[in-house]
C-alpha cells in the first residue's frame, strides 16, 4: 500500500483553516502536542478521488517565517521538516483570505521561497465576492507560479475545487519535493512585499473598501465609552445566562441521579449498595449536574471566538491590562481559562515575551474556571436565595462577585509580579482585528462537542477513582463514630485544626483533600462524605439542602472565598510546571496561591461572624 | 506640492493616508510590523482609539484592521498627502 501523504495547512489566522479541516475530516481529529513543546498538533484524515490516503494537519496561524511565539516557530519548524522525528509536509496548503488579499500576499511569497510543493487556498471568496472585490484568479495563478483554488471553507460545494484538483496537484507535488530554506530579513521583506503588492495590483479587478458591516460594527463595539459598556454587559449576560438558563436541565440530571441512588439503595449486600449510592452515584451525579452550566459557559466562549469579537475585547481590555503589566494579548489565555486554566495556560504561549508569559501563566488559575463553577452553585444554591434583586438575579449576583474577584486579584497579583520577580519591558501589542462572522454551526457543534468530551471524560476517570478511593477511606474502619474513625477522618482530624480557623468542619476538611485532584471532586466528595454519614432522612435531601443544615453562612461563605484563591486542581499544576519548565514557579504560584486562599477566607469568615453574631 | 508626512500614532481619528516609510531604530518590530502587512504605499486610516490614554489604536490597513499601542504606531510613517 503505498504511504499516507501528508498535507499542511499554513496560512495567517483566521482564514478558515479550522473550518476547511473540519469540513474535510468530517471533524475526526486527533489532538496531541508536539514533543517537548505543548503546541496542540491537529490532525485527521480524508481519501482523495484516486483514493489516496492523506493525513491533514492543522497549523497555529501565522504571518510571515519570522515569527518569535512558541506557536509560530513550531509552525515554521513543522512546515521546514525541522521537528526531530517528523518528515516535512509532501505538500503545502497555503491559506489566503480572499477579502484580505492586498494585505496579506506577501505571507504567500514568504512561505513559497521555502521552495516547498504548495498550493495557494484563496478562502473566503463568497465574502470577497459579495464586498464587491474582483481577483483574476488566472493571471494570480501565473503570478505566483503555484496552483490557485478559489475556495469557501464553510460550504462543501467551496471545498470541491480543491477536491477535483487534488490528485494533480499530488502527482505534481510528489515528482518535484522542493528543498527548504529560511532567510528572512528587513529588507528581503521589503522586497518582498514589493513583489506582492505589484501582483496584487495586476490581478484584483475591482476592489472596495473594507467590508462595511466590520466597520460599522467596530463603531459601536470598539466606541471609547460604549465599547466597555458592552464588554461588560456581555460578560454580565454570559454569568446571568450560567444561572438562569440552566435550571431546568439541572433539575432533570438532579432528578435522574436521585432516582438512580434509590434503586441502588435496595441493592443487597450492603457494602455493595452504599457504594453505589453513596459513593460512585452521589459523587458522578454531584458533579454532572453541572454539565448544562458547563455547556452554556463553553458556548458563550465558543461564540465570542468565532464571531471575530474576541479580539475586540482584548482591544479593549489591553490599557487596562497594560497597566496591571500584561498584554492585551493575554485576555485571550485569560478567558479561556473562565473555561479551564489548562488550555488558558497553553494558549499564553501567544505571548512572545517570555517575562508576560510567566506572569500570565501565574495569574491563570486566578480566573474562575468551569470546574469551580460546580461548588459555587452547590453552596450559593444551599445559602443564597433564588430573590431578585431590581431585574437581578441575587445568586447571579454573587457568583458575578466571585468571579470580579478572581479578575480584580489576578490584576493585582500581576502588577505586583511585574513589579518585582518578572520585572522588565513589556511586549508591544500588534493583531489582526478579524472581520466579523456568523460562527459556523457546525464548527461550533464540534467545538462544543470536544470541550464536553473533555469534562465527560473526566467524570468518567478521575472524578469516578477519587470518588471510589474516598468511599473505601472514608468507609473503613467502621467505628462507633461513624466516618470519624475512618481512615479518612483520621487524616480530616490532623488538618482540622488548621481550617478550624476559617470555620470548615471535619467533613469539608476530608473533602478537600481529593478535591486536589481537581476542583469540582469536592463537590463529589461532599456528596460521599456527607452521604456516608447521614441518616435516611438526609439522604433523601439534596446535597444543598444536607449542608443548610451542616454548615453556618460564615463557613459557606469562607468555602467560597477559599475556593475563589485554591490551586485545587493538578492538571493545572502540571501544566505549569510543564510550561514554565521550572519547578521553583510551579512551587511559587501553589505557595501563593494558597496564602491568599487562606487569608481570604480567614477574613471572611471573621467578618461574617461578626455580622450574623 | 509639498508632502505631509506624519506618525501613524499622530493621525486623528478618521484621518487617512499612505504608508511612506518605517523608523529605522527597531528592525525587530519593522519585521513584525511588514509580516503583519504594513508595507510601502499601503493605505492607512486611523478607526479608532482607546477610552484610556488613546490606546490601543485600530487602523485600517488597507481592507484589514490592525491593533497597536501607540510606540508600535510610531514606527510607521505615513504620508497625508492626497
Amino acid at each position: 500500500m503505498a504511504r499516507e501523504l501528508r498535507l499542511a495547512m499554513i496560512g495567517a489566522p483566521n482564514t478558515g483553516k479550522t473550518t476547511f479541516f473540519n469540513g474535510l475530516t468530517g471533524g475526526r481529529a486527533k489532538t496531541a502536542n508536539y514533543p517537548g513543546v505543548t503546541v496542540e498538533r491537529r490532525t485527521g484524515h480524508f481519501r482523495t478521488p484516486h483514493d489516496r490516503a492523506v493525513e491533514l494537519i492543522d497549523l497555529p496561524g501565522i504571518y510571515g517565517l519570522a515569527g518569535r511565539t512558541l506557536d509560530e516557530r513550531v509552525a515554521v519548524d513543522a512546515i521546514t521538516g525541522r521537528i526531530e522525528g517528523e518528515a516535512p509536509p509532501d505538500l503545502l496548503l497555503i491559506f489566503l483570505d480572499a477579502t484580505h488579499l492586498r494585505t496579506h500576499l506577501h505571507s504567500v511569497l514568504e512561505l513559497k521561497s521555502l521552495g516547498r510543493p504548495a498550493v495557494l487556498v484563496l478562502n473566503m471568496m463568497d465574502l470577497a465576492e459579495r464586498d464587491g472585490t474582483k481577483i483574476d484568479i488566472e493571471a494570480l495563478e501565473k503570478a505566483l507560479g503555484i496552483p490557485v483554488i478559489p475556495s469557501n471553507a464553510a460550504r462543501k460545494s467551496g471545498r470541491e475545487a480543491l477536491i477535483r484538483r487534488i490528485d494533480d496537484i499530488l502527482d505534481d507535488a510528489l515528482q518535484n519535493p522542493g528543498p527548504g530554506h529560511i532567510h528572512i530579513s528587513a529588507r528581503e521583506l521589503k522586497s518582498l512585499q514589493s513583489e506582492a503588492r505589484a501582483i496584487a495590483n495586476s490581478v484584483i479587478l475591482h476592489e472596495t473598501g473594507m467590508n462595511t458591516l466590520t466597520r460599522r460594527l467596530d463603531n459601536i463595539f470598539l466606541h471609547p465609552l460604549l465599547g466597555p459598556i458592552i464588554l461588560a454587559s456581555i460578560l454580565f449576560l454570559m454569568f446571568q445566562a450560567v444561572y438562569s438558563w440552566a435550571n431546568i436541565p439541572m433539575d432533570l440530571i438532579d432528578g435522574f441521579f436521585g432516582f438512580l441512588h434509590d434503586q441502588a439503595k435496595q441493592i443487597r449486600p450492603d457494602w455493595l449498595s452504599s457504594l453505589l449510592a453513596d459513593g460512585i452515584i452521589a459523587g458522578i451525579g454531584s458533579v454532572l449536574i453541572f454539565l448544562p452550566q458547563i455547556l452554556i459557559l463553553f458556548a458563550f466562549i465558543l461564540l465570542l471566538e468565532s464571531s471575530g469579537y474576541m479580539g475586540r475585547a482584548a482591544f479593549l481590555m489591553d490599557e487596562l491590562m497594560r497597566r496591571a503589566g500584561l498584554n492585551g494579548r493575554a485576555f485571550i489565555p485569560l478567558l479561556s481559562s473562565f473555561a479551564c486554566a489548562v488550555p488558558g495556560i497553553m494558549a499564553a504561549r501567544t505571548i512572545e515575551s517570555e517575562r508576560d508569559r510567566l506572569t500570565t501563566i501565574m495569574v491563570a488559575p486566578l480566573m474562575t474556571c468551569s470546574a469551580r463553577l460546580p461548588v459555587y452553585t452547590l453552596v450559593i444554591a444551599a445559602f443564597i436565595p433564588r430573590e431578585k434583586v431590581w431585574i437581578f438575579n441575587q445568586q447571579g449576583l454573587v457568583i458575578f462577585t466571585l468571579y470580579l474577584s478572581g479578575i480584580l486579584s489576578a490584576l493585582i497579583v500581576a502588577f505586583i509580579l511585574r513589579k518585582t520577580v518578572t520585572k522588565g519591558e513589556t511586549q508591544p501589542l500588534l493583531m489582526e482585528l478579524p472581520s466579523y462572522k456568523l460562527p459556523q454551526l457546525w464548527d461550533f457543534v464540534l467545538g462544543l462537542w470536544q470541550r464536553i468530551w473533555i469534562f465527560l471524560r473526566r467524570a468518567g476517570t478521575v472524578i469516578f477513582t477519587a470518588v471510589v478511593a474516598l468511599w473505601v477511606l472514608a468507609s473503613f474502619p467502621r467505628g462507633e463514630n461513624g466516618i470519624r474513625d475512618s481512615f479518612a477522618g483520621m487524616v480530616g482530624r490532623v488538618l482540622e485544626p488548621i481550617f478550624h480557623p476559617i470555620g470548615f468542619n471535619l467533613e469539608t476538611v476530608i473533602a478537600l483533600v481529593p478535591g486536589m485532584a481537581a476542583r469540582e471532586v469536592v463537590v463529589a466528595a461532599m456528596g460521599t462524605v456527607y452521604a456516608l454519614q447521614g441518616n435516611e432522612e438526609e439522604i433523601a435531601g439534596s446535597l444543598s439542602q444536607i449542608l443548610q443544615n451542616a454548615w453556618t453562612l460564615p463557613s459557606a461563605l469562607s468555602f467560597l472565598a477559599w475556593y475563589v484563591f485554591a490551586p485545587q486542581c493538578f492538571a493545572t499544576i502540571a501544566m505549569v510546571r510543564r510550561e514554565t519548565n521550572s519547578l521553583n514557579w510551579t512551587l511559587f504560584m501553589v505557595g501563593y496561591l494558597f496564602a491568599l486562599a487562606y487569608i481570604a477566607a480567614f477574613i471572611t469568615y471573621r467578618v461574617a461572624l461578626a455580622f450574623t453574631g | 506640492m509639498s508632502t505631509k508626512r506624519r506618525k501613524l500614532n499622530e493621525l486623528k481619528r478618521h484621518e487617512a493616508g499612505r504608508v511612506c516609510g518605517f523608523a529605522s531604530h527597531n528592525d525587530a518590530m519593522v519585521i513584525k510590523l511588514r509580516e503583519i502587512g504594513f508595507a510601502e504605499g499601503d493605505e492607512v486610516e486611523v478607526l479608532g482609539r482607546g477610552l484610556i490614554g488613546g490606546t490601543p489604536i485600530s487602523v485600517r490597513l488597507n481592507q484589514t484592521v490592525i491593533a497597536l499601542r501607540i510606540p508600535e504606531a510610531g514606527l510607521v510613517e505615513v504620508d497625508l498627502t492626497p
